[in-house]
């Protein structure tokens, strides 16, 4: 049922290291990927069906190939690898962990990865704070370059200085460029015109990392696990109201009812009430939910989105208007006030949701927030905008008569916030 | 230059070896503002206009990337930075009364520093370490599983100067300073202290173990690698 791969080492003490990593064939991929053409590395990767494990699911092979090849125009120009180790999507939370237990299987990937769309300069990108993961990274990088391991290859670790918005691909290259980080008007794609104008591949830290078991065990392997669509296995991020929260490594298609039967299912006296299966910017499900296909169709047809694969799990102690309300603050404060629907939109919604919270909300104020959602979602500049509306319409669709308590009682009263609390014990705290 | 606290040559040093690590100078702006913070503890005027000589630019531009940056500090911060976690999931699971009960404590709110300098406060928004909530950050180091005793406890030990290790990080805390100085991109060296993994990152890997579950084995390769590693079956 799991299938660690990328966490198979991470029980070692050592696994960070380049000595703990070869116990585990780390760097046989690399050899291996050096004898092989650009192109069949770049065919492999396609063939193998790994999606971009960041949220969007996009073929990471169909985009190593978009970066045009050859000595003419853009192609002539350097190209560029980009790791998006950006991690801040509320709920995320896998990415942190694989670089801080093994920075150096991402390390392999970023070599190979380079070696397939000849690029001779990388650089990864990784949020500012989390300092230990940062030193790793740095510390990896240097015991690669000391064994002769990167070969001409440039790898530079850059920190990031706090700003969600910096994990989408366009701003992240603004913010790299030493300049605010606001996304860019597309066309033209980073493909061709990333960084410095140049041919630029950006792609998140856990499919990069996946990158060396493919080159090891090629393609079929790697399609024995997951689904038609959805193949290999990823990292699933529990947390919340559980009783194990953790990474799991599991083929993708397994569902939350199997991996909460698995780890322990939730708190003692928890009933799950709504979750996310990849993050706040996907919408919330609810246990009618629990035997969707955790793959990027199955979310899909549930309507939300695979995302992160972060699922935070809420049980029936939690206010659905608090949580809400909560993650709305956090997307207006990481607007980054370059459109106007966002940076208007959002700072609107947290006044009335404020409101709703209080218990003193009007039923039009329900009408208002499900309107400027309207004109948020589609109308914004980046994801970011998007991914605001996700958690208020999902969740005055599963849970309105919340909203409409929100006309008359304090979500504080009808949802006592202690009860939620890791130390609020949900029974004990729900009659406190 | 006596003024302040930053030592011009020896930034401007620190700086143009940050410049050299990127095709082109002005990617060396975000480490240079750390840089700034490692020196000052903050994005001093005087930090502001080294940056703009060292890369060409003026003033004005440099600010404009340093105000759009949460981590960059226009006012000195404590020693120890304390970051509470406070975005949906930790805020639920007790984020908010632990930031209550911090800033009681010290005395403080969100955005200040206590008079003598020791301490700086402020709500976080996810800090990717959901599987530990709720989450106490100091100077970026990670403080998992926290409850409000555990959280004073921290900030009362770190007051009292005595010795404090982060649940996944170093052996010893470092300062806001310190800390800064490797987002600039300079390592302490201190890397390979402290776990490589805390218990939720080795929920899943100890469940498969304990269950025997396992990916598949790697086919034998034609080209002959010898025989297959055999992972934990």
């Amino acid at each position: 049922m799991l299938t660690p791969v990328l966490s198979r080492g991470w029980g070692d003490t050592d696994s960070f290291t380049l000595e703990g990593y070869r116990r585990h064939r780390g760097y046989e991929a690399l050899a291996r990927a050096r004898a092989m053409d650009p192109d069949a590395l770049i065919a492999l990767v396609k063939e193998s069906g790994l999606r971009g494990r960041g949220g969007a699911g996009f073929p990471t092979g169909m985009k190593w190939g978009f970066i045009p090849q050859g000595t003419e125009g853009q192609a002539a120009k350097p190209h560029y690898l980009v790791v998006n180790a950006d991690e801040s999507e509320p709920g995320t939370c896998k990415d942190t962990p694989l670089m801080m237990a093994n920075p150096h299987v991402l390390v392999e990937g970023v070599v190979i990865a380079c070696h397939a769309i000849r690029a001779s300069h990388a650089f990864i990108y990784i949020r500012g704070e989390e300092l230990h993961v940062l030193r790793r990274l740095q510390h990896a990088v240097q015991e690669a370059v000391d064994a002769s391991l990167v070969g001409d290859l440039r790898i530079v670790v850059h920190a990031g200085s706090g700003a969600y918005i910096c994990g989408e691909e366009t701003a992240l290259l603004d913010s790299l460029e030493g300049y605010r980080g606001q996304p860019r008007l597309r066309p033209p794609f980073p493909a061709t015109h990333g960084l410095y104008a140049s041919p630029t591949v950006v792609n998140n830290v856990e499919s990069i990392a996946s990158v060396p078991s493919i080159v090891l065990g090629g393609a079929a392997w790697f399609g024995s696990m997951g689904t038609e669509k959805s193949k290999g296995y990823t990292l699933y991020s529990l947390s919340g109201h559980v009783k194990r929260p953790g990474q799991y490594e599991a083929p993708l298609g397994i569902t939350l009812r199997q991996l909460l039967d698995l780890s322990g299912g939730m708190r003692d006296g928890s009933e799950l009430k709504f979750w996310t299966p990849g993050g706040s910017s996907t919408p919330i499900l609810t246990a009618e939910h629990l035997d969707v296909p955790l793959d990027y169709e199955g979310v899909a047809g549930a309507g939300s989105m695979l995302g992160t694969k972060a699922l935070q799990c809420f049980d029936q102690t939690t206010s659905v208007v608090r949580a809400v309300l909560r993650w709305t603050e956090f997307y207006a404060h990481e607007s980054c006030g370059k459109c106007t629907p966002c940076r208007e939109g959002t700072y609107w919604m947290v006044q009335i949701l404020k409101r709703l919270e209080a218990g003193q909300g009007t039923e039009e104020d329900i009408a208002t927030l499900l309107d400027t959602c309207d004109n948020i979602f589609g109308r914004s500049f980046c994801a970011l905008g998007d991914g605001a509306t996700s958690p208020i319409v999902s969740a005055v669709q599963h849970f309105r008569d919340e909203f409409l308590a929100g006309t008359h009682t304090p979500a504080w009263e009808l949802f006592p916030y202690r009860a939620s609390a890791r130390w609020g014990g949900a029974l004990a705290g729900a009659q406190a | 230059m006596a003024a302040s606290g930053l030592d011009l040559e020896r930034a401007r040093a620190e700086a143009r070896e940050i410049i050299a690590r990127y095709p082109q100078p002005r990617s060396a702006l975000l480490p240079m503002l750390h840089l700034v913070q490692s020196h000052e503890g903050y994005v001093s005027g005087e930090g502001i206009a080294l940056c703009a000589e060292e890369l060409g630019l003026t003033k004005a531009e440099v600010g404009a990337v340093a105000t759009f940056y949460t981590m960059y500090r226009r006012r000195p911060a404590g020693t120890y930075h304390v970051g509470v976690c406070t975005n949906t999931l930790c805020a639920v699971l007790g984020g908010d009364e632990i930031l209550e009960r911090v800033s009681e404590r010290l005395g403080i709110t969100h955005g200040e520093t206590t008079e003598d300098g020791t301490f700086s406060l402020e709500h976080l928004e996810c800090n990717a370490a959901c599987d530990y909530a709720p989450v106490v950050m100091v100077n970026w180091e990670f403080y998992d599983d926290q409850t409000p005793e555990s959280a004073v406890d921290v900030v009362d030990r770190l007051a009292a100067g005595q010795p404090v290790a982060p649940t996944r990080g170093p052996r010893t805390q470092c300062t806001f300073k310190e800390a800064s100085r490797v987002l600039a991109g300079f390592p302490d060296g201190r890397a390979v202290e402290g776990v490589q993994a805390g218990p939720a990152t080795l929920a899943g890997f100890a469940l498969a173990q304990s269950r025997g579950d396992a990916a598949p084995d790697y086919p034998v390769s034609e080209a002959g690698d010898g025989p297959q590693e055999q992972e934990q079956a």
